[in-house]
């Protein structure tokens, strides 16, 4: 195999390579700090780690957990959307093309639907671990607060997706789901004090998030920018807060 | 090409980095490569095939076209939103929909200010955050889970309790029997059981406050509340007594079927 050990330091040892590649796996300490230093991905960690803060005992993993099944949603929801069209006379259609006629396309649509829940449950379980831990006392008090804007992203994230099949279930849990908006006071139509702006059925507070006095069109067009665009975006802006914070004071754990 | 010189080690040969056990200060550190990384990428694999396998051998609901002209009974929200849903028969949709999710909001981010106990940061205890773990096991398992699983699970036709091995029947015939607590108590003027409501309420949390800040200075000492100052006090006190009266207000409607304790012709509780 002397030809192989060869080719492979002609190929490690090119210009090419070592412009790609600045170090191997060589197993030193310097190396270790290397991998994670020089990683884009990985220096999301800090290169060394408190030792309890490697184990699933006190982490549960449910913050990694959320940000892949977050992952996954990207993944299979770029796939789905090279194959849905927001308009209320296509939508459904499209869901059973989907279903029917793309190869593994009802599989991309389980897992997205199956990730989008598994997140939500991922994300509370990570919230209850940080509580039993006591992970929010300072200096990660503000982290908490990120984290808390991060679950309400995740359920809206979770909630505008949910009405994009356009069927039975996605219109009708939207509608219960967004009554509140309805009911809101002096900004809803159903709500208390609703005389003192003289809000009604097509002008208040639904009305804005609906496009309209009902789920119609316009909701399918808005839940669907929300849910492809602009939630994504401004929750990947507080990923970027809430992991940076983490790299910056540190895992908790107890005092030395 | 090939001029630098080649690594003193061969590519690939382990050199032994003990993973050492906490010294002193700042000495219980490993790499983050391979100890946390190996970790996280077994994890990310076990996740990765059981979401797969789930997903292949279980589909995502699908059901007929949307039809706004027929409404399903029941219709559900999400189900994660269903606690709240479920919150709706004991409360007005403005309480129910806007104002508790908007207290959970704001009281779970301003949980690490008004906690000054400097215990438990980092590692898992009970005995010296008994209170703050029993409050959380209480809004999270005891409110928020069990709400939904009950929204999810035994909530029928008009919303109707059905138990697991009921049929759910849509025309079931449910007595009303909801009375108001003014009216149960003999008030039949608009005015005096308005004022008898909203002395209730506005009772409900002056006593309530009172009674905590009695308890507390009888747990913790007097010297407590001066070092949790009286934001952090009647932060707490408020957002907890909300959370009990969500309690009471359930336990009135479920045992002694009152629907509202205050009535006006605006808003009721």
């Amino acid at each position: 195999m002397n030809w192989w050990e060869d080719l492979k330091q002609q190929i490690t040892d090119s210009p090419v390579w070592k412009s790609i590649f600045r170090h191997g796996y060589d197993d030193t300490p310097r190396n270790r700090i290397l991998m994670v230093s020089g990683n884009v991905w990985l220096h999301l960690h800090p290169s060394k780690v408190r030792r309890h803060a490697t184990r699933m005992r006190f982490t549960w993993c449910m913050g990694g957990i959320t940000f892949l099944m977050f992952l996954i949603t990207v993944v299979t929801g770029i796939y789905l959307m090279f194959y849905y069209r927001p308009v209320t006379q296509y939508a459904y259609a499209d869901m059973k093309y989907l279903e029917f006629d793309m190869p593994f396309g009802i599989v991309m649509r389980n897992m997205h639907r199956w990730a989008a829940h598994g997140m939500v449950i991922a994300v509370w379980l990570h919230m209850f671990r940080v509580f039993l831990t006591g992970s929010y006392k300072p200096p990660r008090e503000f982290n908490w607060v990120v984290g808390v804007i991060l679950l309400v992203l995740t359920l809206l994230l979770s909630f505008t997706g949910y009405l994009l099949p356009w069927d039975q279930l996605a219109i009708w849990a939207v509608t219960v789901g967004s009554n509140m908006g309805r009911a809101t006071p002096v900004l809803g139509h159903d709500g208390p004090f609703k005389e003192l702006l003289g809000v009604n059925p097509i002008y208040d507070a639904r009305a804005f998030l609906f496009g309209g006095g009902e789920v119609g069109p316009a909701t399918l067009m808005r839940f669907y920018i929300l849910h492809c665009i602009f939630i994504p975006l401004v929750t990947s802006l507080f990923l970027a807060v809430h992991f940076w914070r983490i790299r910056r004071d540190g895992f908790s754990g107890p005092a030395l | 090409m090939a001029t630098t010189a080649k690594p003193t080690e061969p590519a690939g040969k382990r050199v032994e980095v003990s993973i050492k056990k906490a010294l002193g200060p700042g000495d219980d550190k490993v790499h983050t490569w391979p100890h946390l990384v190996r970790a996280e990428f077994l994890c990310t694999v076990v996740v990765l095939l059981v979401m797969i396998l789930w997903s292949l051998g279980v589909d995502a609901p699908l059901e007929e076209p949307a039809n706004p002209s027929r409404t399903p009974n029941p219709s559900k929200a999400p189900w994660y939103f269903l606690g709240l849903q479920e919150i709706l028969v004991f409360f007005d949709p403005w309480h129910a929909g806007v104002t508790l999710p908007s207290l959970i909001i704001v009281g779970l981010m301003v949980i690490p200010y008004i906690d000054i106990n400097p215990k438990g940061n980092g590692y898992y205890c009970f005995e010296s955050r008994k209170w703050e773990l029993l409050t959380f096991f209480f809004g999270f398992h005891i409110l928020w889970i069990s709400l939904i699983v009950i929204g999810t699970l035994l909530r029928g036709p008009g919303w109707n309790w059905f138990w697991p091995w009921e049929k759910w029947d849509p025309h079931l015939v449910e007595a009303l029997t909801n009375v108001d607590l003014p009216y149960l108590l003999g008030f039949r003027d608009y005015f005096w059981s308005a004022v008898f409501g909203g002395a209730l309420v506005l009772g409900f949390f002056v006593f309530g406050t009172v009674a905590m800040y009695a308890w507390v200075i009888w747990l913790k000492g007097p010297e407590f509340m001066v070092r949790w100052g009286m934001t952090r006090f009647f932060l707490t006190s408020f957002l907890f007594l909300n959370m009990v009266a969500v309690l009471i207000k359930m336990l009135l409607k479920h045992l002694l079927s009152i629907q509202y304790v205050m009535k006006t012709p605006w808003i009721n509780i």
